[in-house]
């Protein structure tokens, strides 16, 4: 019995993983695989570094890309304090209204508030792009196969195309990207960013800080999950010992 | 049998008021405490009672998701991640639903093979496996129809190619469909109708599976040994398969934790973390993980069959591996219940399990290449295992020699008495 449980188990993962990774990634390179102190059981977000990394995403990133999960609020998560928060939503500026003439008018940001787009639709985003969608970011880690080792790979796979392959105009060629072919330009550039806390910003550093800031934002809620997670597992570790010790008394005139 | 037990002293006046007027505490005693049960059941048989509990872990995190989610095509997806995001243990409710749902299928799936290696629908619990067959398929309507309400990329596809499965009946397929969809694509009437009936089905599942109980409460459970017990081989219900059941639940428990603490998104699919958008088709629409077999059965029918097309074929093909499952006890004649009596049907049904398998693996992945045919063979051995193994099987096996009893050991060659209608 032992044997089939193992079997099932093995397939079902099996199975598992064909559903999953493997897929859609056509006949680009499998990303990178790196760790993430994220990443495992006890894995928890490395704060300076999704601070790091949502300066990335804000002076780089946020330029064409939106984040429309994020609310200046849940930055407080990064380690920032609720001044350093408020006066990050002040630098945006968002629409309220109607005010009592019905007017919209515009007004800073507050910590409640959504970050703004920026773009107002996906026809104005297209438009400033050479008609490509430069996509929401707020869940990209999940949303694309390999996650983390995925959107790092992606950002600092740029390359000269190999010989004989033309790129059009506007586009670009990234060898961990599906096709290669990508219409977003290789952004993070050397010192593309000054860190306040003097790491040096190279483009694999800066790629590593963003994707840990993603990886939060997809998943804001990780570390509550694994730490609930522990408790409940070891409280079921000493209940299944007690209910076996229990069944096995309980049955014992059977046997 | 239940009846035998010892009747129920109620000490309370109050109890014995109530009981003398509605009869639900005798009624619970009877089905719960005083039930007798085959001493000699293995774990295999957990799998019944945690199939009860995923069900009720399935209807009372969706009821509260159902509080936090909104059913239209606009708002579905945002009001997904605002659980995920803003709802107090929403991210808990939402990753145990979902991966519930993948738990479901791993016990039932595990409760119906269990049903096939211990001859569990034979006579007389032919009405039972009968329920049992319905309880899927109504669960497998529930499983897909909750896929689309996140309303991702997947949802909408999957949406798209399950609903597009019935233009292929002819003459009035195309009307079908558009009764289906509430309009001329999957689009918002479709997902406010898969919500309602998401919501409907589980509750008609819980009608199904007290009919499934009172079946099973009739004769009781098969066993191990595939023989009809005598009272001495059988133990009340209560404290020996609650105690067993519960140590089994905590187990289960621990890996139901495992994925939904740890793994929450393995058993999913990255693209339905992208919003829907009918106008990007994924590279790969691929079902989840429960449905791969079916898919591949699906999509093995690759060419026409007489007058039957190829698409027509693929689907009768699917719905008519369930449907098979209907027959099973008319297609399974042989009078010994138990696999641990038949070396040959043994090898069979590892050979099925297996087989399933590989339908799982060639579902999974894109019908090309040597796939094709592999899961093309690998349909042929599904059915053919029903319909042509197990009706040979019935006449030229030789069981080994069955015991009398638990008790006793075999006596003589062959077949013992075949268990009573």
């Amino acid at each position: 019995m032992g044997r089939t449980v193992r079997t099932l188990l093995g397939v079902l993962l099996l199975a598992g993983l064909g559903t999953g990774p493997a897929l859609a990634a056509g006949e680009a390179e499998p990303p990178i695989v790196q760790s993430w102190p994220h990443q495992g059981v006890f894995g928890t977000f490395d704060r300076r570094a999704l601070q790091r990394g949502f300066q990335v995403y804000k002076e780089v990133c946020s330029a064409c890309h939106g984040t429309k999960y994020l609310a200046f609020r849940n930055l407080a998560a990064l380690g920032f304090s609720e001044e350093e928060v408020k006066a990050i939503a002040a630098q945006y500026t968002v629409i309220d209204g109607p005010n009592d003439q019905g007017e919209m008018f515009e007004r800073p940001a507050r910590p409640s508030d959504r970050k703004p787009s920026p773009y107002p639709n996906e026809q104005a985003a297209r438009a400033a792009n050479n008609g490509a969608y430069p996509p929401d970011l707020s869940l990209i880690v999940k949303a694309r196969a390999g996650g983390e080792n995925y959107i790092y790979s992606f950002l600092v796979g740029y390359e000269e195309p190999p010989a004989g392959v033309t790129v059009p105009d506007g586009m670009y060629y990234n060898k961990y990207f599906p096709g290669h072919m990508v219409a977003m330009p290789p952004i993070l550039q050397p010192d593309g960013v000054t860190y306040a806390d003097g790491t040096k910003a190279t483009v694999s550093q800066m790629a590593r800080d963003v994707t840990q800031f993603l990886a939060w934002l997809a998943e804001p809620k990780m570390e509550e999950r694994k730490s609930t997670g522990i408790k409940v597992m070891i409280f079921l570790v000493v209940l299944t010992a007690l209910l076996y010790a229990y069944k096995r008394r309980i049955w014992a005139d059977v046997h | 049998m239940a009846s035998d037990a010892e009747p129920l002293v109620l000490k309370s006046p109050t109890l014995r008021w109530i009981e003398h007027r509605l009869p639900i505490i005798g009624f619970g005693y009877q089905h719960l405490v005083a039930y007798q049960t085959p001493r000699n059941l293995n774990y295999w048989w957990n799998f019944g009672s945690l199939a009860g509990i995923c069900l009720m872990i399935q209807i009372v995190t969706g009821i509260v998701l159902a509080m936090h989610y909104t059913p239209h095509v606009a708002h579905a997806f945002d009001s997904v991640e605002h659980i995920m995001r803003d709802v107090n243990w929403g991210w808990f409710l939402r990753y145990a639903h979902a991966n519930g749902a993948s738990m479901f299928f791993i016990v039932v799936y595990i409760h119906i093979f269990r049903g096939l290696y211990y001859g569990s629908y034979k006579p007389p619990r032919e009405l039972l496996w009968m329920l049992g067959v319905v309880i899927l398929l109504l669960m497998m309507a529930t499983a897909f129809m909750g896929y689309v309400l996140p309303w991702g990329q997947m949802s909408f596809w999957g949406a798209t190619v399950i609903t597009n499965l019935f233009s292929a009946v002819p003459f009035f397929g195309e009307a079908i469909v558009t009764w289906l969809w509430g309009g001329f694509a999957v689009d918002n009437p479709t997902l406010n109708r898969f919500f309602s009936l998401h919501y409907l089905l589980p509750f008609v599942i819980v009608g199904v599976v007290f009919l499934h109980l009172v079946a099973l409460h009739t004769h009781g459970s098969n066993n191990p040994v595939g023989i009809d017990l005598t009272k001495k081989d059988k133990i009340p219900f209560h404290p020996y398969y609650t105690i067993k059941d519960l140590f089994g639940l905590s187990v289960f428990f621990l890996f139901f934790g495992s994925f939904l603490f740890f793994a929450p998104n393995v058993l999913g699919h990255p693209d339905n973390y992208i919003p829907a958008n009918p106008l990007v088709t994924p590279p790969h629409i691929v079902p989840e993980w429960y449905f791969l077999p079916f898919y591949a059965i699906l999509r093995a029918i690759t060419f026409d069959i007489l007058f039957i097309p190829a698409k027509l074929g693929g689907v009768i093909a699917m719905f008519a591996s369930i449907g098979v499952l209907f027959f099973l006890p008319w297609l399974d004649k042989s009078k010994v219940r138990s696999a641990r009596f038949r070396p040959i049907y043994k090898i069979f049904f590892w050979l099925l399990v297996l087989d399933c398998f590989i339908l799982g693996y060639v579902g999974a992945n894109p019908p090309e290449g040597w796939l094709v045919p592999l899961g093309q063979v690998a349909t042929f051995w599904y059915f053919a295992h029903f319909l042509i193994v197990l009706p040979l099987l019935s006449k030229l096996e030789r069981p080994l020699p069955v015991p009398e009893s638990l008790s006793t050991p075999v006596l003589g060659r062959g077949m013992a008495a075949a268990p009573a209608e």
